[in-house]
C-alpha cells in the first residue's frame, strides 16, 4: 500500500487493486446492511402480508387477493384517498402562488434580505406534529388568538369553529401547512431563479420584452427543473399527509378528512388488519411511485444552458 | 443569523435591471408584514409559555404576561413520566441517529467516491432510489421486523429505522463531498504511509467537514420532530418522544385542555430545531439546495 499509480501489470499492483475493492466494498457495506434489512425487507414484507390475512397477535393465514378484492369495495379507503387527493390538488398550487411571492420578494439584493428569508423559512424546521399542536391552540374557539383577531377586527361576532365543518377544517389545514412549508418551496425557487444568468435577462430587455414577457419567456421555462422538484416534495407530501389532520381534526368531522395514511394506520394499529393495512400501503406505494416518475417526466429539463 | 445562498450574485450596479420599480418603503412595509404573519405563531407561542397557568385559559387572550411565570413548564416536569424523560428520549433518539447517519454515510460515501467494486453503480443508484418509496407505507413491517428482533417498543429500534430513511440523503450528500476533494491529497498521505482508515480518519474527514454537518443537522431534524413513526413503534409512555408527549398534553390529561402546558411544550420543542437552524443554517441551506442543483 504505497502508491495509487502501480503500474497495473506488477502483480504487486494487481493485489493492490484487488484489496482496494474489497476495501471499497467493506465500506459501502453497513449502509447495504442498512437498507437491506429496514427498508428492502419491509418493502417486500408489506407485499407478502398483503396476501395474508394477519391480525398483531395469532398466526397469519393465506388468502390470495382477498383483500384486494375487499379493497376494491371498501368506500372508506376510497374516500380517504380521494379526500387526500383534494387535499394535494388545495395545497399543491396554494403552496406554489405563496412561495412564488415570498421567492420575488426575497430575490432582489436589499438590506436586511436576508433576514427576511430566515422569517419566511423559520416555520419550515418546526417538526409538523409540533407546529399541528401550536395551530390547535390558535384555533381554538375559546381561547384561539385567531379568534380574538377575528373578533377585534369585527369580522365576526360569535367565535368561528374552524374545525368543525368538512370545508372548513380542510381549508384551515391547508392555510396551516402552507404557512409551514412555502418557506421550503421558495428557497428552492430563489436557488432556480439565481441560477439564470443575468445576461438572458438584458438580452430579452434588449429585444423589447417587458417585465411578463421577462417572466414568462425567460423566467420561467428557464425553471422548469426547479418547479419539478418543488412540485415532486409538495404533492408527494400532500399524499402522505398523516400528522396535520391526526392532530389537528382527528380525521373529523364525520370522517371527513381521514388521509390515506390516516386509513392505513387505523386499519393496522387501530383495528390491528396487518395484511389489509399492507395492500392498501402497497396500493399508496405504486400511485407514489408512478406520481413521482410521471412528475419528473414531464417536467424534465431538455434545455441546455 | 441570515439565509445566505452561495449563488447571491456579487452587488454589481450596473447589472441590476429587474422588473420591480416598487418604492422602498412599500416593499419594506409589505415584507415586513409578511415576515410577522410567518412568525407571529411561533414568537406567540413562547410569550404564552411564560404566562401564569390561569392566564393560558382567558378569552380574548393577551399578549403579554402580567409576569412571567415558569408555572407552565412546572405543569411539564411532572406530566406523565415528567418532562426530563421525554427530552432524554428525544435527545437519545436524536444522538442516536445522527451518530449513525454521520458514521453509515462517511464510509459508504468514501467508498463511493474513491474505490472500484463491482456493483458499485447499481448499489448507489438503489439507495437513491429508494426515497421514492414512502416510509409510511413500510411502517406495518417494520414494527413485525422490530419486535421480532427485540427491539419493538425501544428507543435503540426507532433510531435504527430513523437511520435507514436518513440514508439515501446522507450517503449522496457525502459522496458529493468525498468527490470535491482533489484526489492528490489522498496520494501524499497514502505514500507518506498512512493506512486507509486513518486517512480516512485523519485526512479527509477535516475535508469533508462541512458535508458531516449537513448529515448532522438533517439527521437531526428528522428524527427529533418525527412524530408517526414514533407514534406507532412506542407504546409503553415512558419511551415516548417530545412530538408524542405533546398529543398527550394537549389531549388533555384529565379532561381539560391545559393550554400553558401545551405552549411550554410546544416552546421546548421547537426551540432546539430554530436555534440550530439559526446557528447552521449555511449547512442547512446547501443540503437543500445540494438536491435542486444537482437533481
Amino acid at each position: 500500500m504505497t502508491d495509487l499509480t502501480l503500474s497495473s501489470g506488477s502483480r504487486r499492483g494487481l493485489l493492490f487493486r484487488h484489496r482496494r475493492s474489497l476495501a471499497g466494498a467493506l465500506f459501502v457495506l453497513p449502509c447495504v446492511l442498512f437498507v437491506v434489512v429496514f427498508f428492502l425487507t419491509p418493502l417486500i414484507m408489506t407485499a407478502w402480508m398483503s396476501l395474508h390475512n394477519w391480525p398483531l397477535l395469532g398466526a397469519h393465514r393465506f388468502t390470495g387477493l382477498a383483500n384486494y378484492r375487499e379493497l376494491a369495495q371498501d368506500r372508506a379507503f376510497w374516500s380517504a384517498l380521494g379526500f387526500t387527493f383534494r387535499y394535494a390538488l388545495l395545497t399543491t398550487p396554494l403552496i406554489f402562488l405563496v412561495a412564488f411571492a415570498l421567492a420575488a420578494i426575497v430575490e432582489r439584493r436589499v438590506v436586511g434580505v436576508g433576514l427576511l428569508r430566515t422569517a419566511y423559512f423559520l416555520p419550515v424546521v418546526v417538526g409538523l406534529g409540533t407546529a399541528s399542536v401550536l395551530w390547535v391552540w390558535m384555533l381554538n374557539a375559546q381561547v384561539g388568538v385567531l379568534n380574538a383577531i377575528a373578533q377585534a377586527l369585527h369580522l365576526t361576532a360569535e367565535p368561528i369553529a374552524y374545525l368543525d365543518s368538512p370545508g372548513s377544517a380542510l381549508l384551515t389545514t391547508s392555510l396551516m401547512i402552507v404557512w409551514k412549508t412555502a418557506g421550503l418551496s421558495m428557497l428552492l425557487l430563489l436557488v432556480g431563479l439565481q441560477a439564470i444568468p443575468t445576461y438572458l435577462y438584458e438580452a430579452a430587455t434588449i429585444d423589447g420584452a417587458g417585465p411578463w414577457a421577462r417572466l414568462f419567456r425567460v423566467t420561467l421555462p428557464l425553471m422548469r427543473r426547479t418547479f419539478a422538484l418543488a412540485l415532486v416534495l409538495s404533492v408527494t407530501g400532500s399524499l402522505l399527509a398523516f400528522d396535520q389532520f391526526y392532530i389537528l381534526t382527528h380525521g373529523g368531522p364525520q370522517s371527513s378528512t381521514v388521509t390515506a395514511v390516516f386509513w392505513i394506520y387505523n386499519t393496522s394499529f387501530g383495528s390491528f388488519r396487518l395484511g389489509y393495512g399492507s395492500a392498501m400501503s402497497l396500493v399508496l406505494l405504486v400511485i407514489l411511485v408512478l406520481i413521482s416518475v410521471a412528475q419528473l417526466y414531464l417536467l424534465r429539463d431538455d434545455t441546455e444552458l | 443569523m441570515t439565509v445566505q445562498l452561495a449563488s447571491d450574485r456579487p452587488v454589481q450596479p450596473t447589472a441590476r435591471k429587474r422588473p420591480s420599480r416598487l418604492p422602498n418603503l412599500l416593499y419594506y412595509l409589505g415584507a415586513g408584514f409578511l415576515a410577522l404573519v410567518f412568525l407571529f405563531p411561533l414568537i406567540w407561542t413562547v410569550i404564552a409559555s411564560f404566562k401564569p397557568a390561569a392566564e393560558g385559559n382567558v378569552f380574548p387572550p393577551t399578549l403579554w404576561p402580567s409576569h412571567i411565570s415558569a408555572e407552565n413548564y412546572q405543569t411539564l416536569l411532572n406530566f406523565g413520566d415528567g418532562l426530563w424523560r421525554y427530552v432524554g428520549n428525544s435527545a437519545a433518539v436524536a444522538g442516536i441517529t445522527v451518530a449513525g447517519a454521520v458514521l453509515l454515510s462517511l464510509l459508504a460515501g468514501y467508498g463511493f467516491s474513491r474505490f472500484q467494486f463491482p456493483g458499485k453503480n447499481v448499489v448507489f443508484v438503489a439507495i437513491l432510489a429508494t426515497l421514492m418509496i414512502p416510509f409510511q407505507s413500510i411502517l406495518t413491517p417494520l414494527f413485525l421486523i422490530l419486535r421480532a428482533v427485540h427491539l419493538g417498543d425501544t428507543l435503540l429500534g426507532l433510531s435504527l429505522v430513523y437511520i435507514t430513511f436518513q440514508l439515501p440523503f446522507s450517503v449522496f450528500m457525502m459522496r458529493n463531498a468525498f468527490d470535491s476533494v482533489p484526489r492528490e491529497i489522498e496520494e501524499a498521505a497514502l505514500i507518506d504511509g498512512c493506512s486507509t482508515v486513518g486517512l480516512l480518519w485523519r485526512v479527509m474527514l477535516p475535508l469533508v467537514l462541512p458535508g458531516v454537518v449537513t448529515v448532522a443537522l438533517f439527521a437531526f431534524f428528522a428524527s427529533w420532530n418525527e412524530f408517526l413513526a414514533a407514534l406507532i413503534f412506542m407504546s409503553s409512555s415512558d419511551h415516548y418522544t417530545l412530538p408524542v408527549m405533546l398529543i398527550n398534553v394537549q389531549s388533555g390529561l384529565y379532561g381539560t385542555i391545559d393550554w400553558g402546558a401545551v405552549q411550554a411544550g410546544v416552546t421546548i420543542t421547537m426551540l432546539p430545531c430554530i436555534v440550530l437552524f439559526l446557528l447552521l443554517q449555511r449547512y442547512y441551506v446547501n443540503g437543500l439546495t445540494a438536491g435542486a442543483v444537482k437533481g
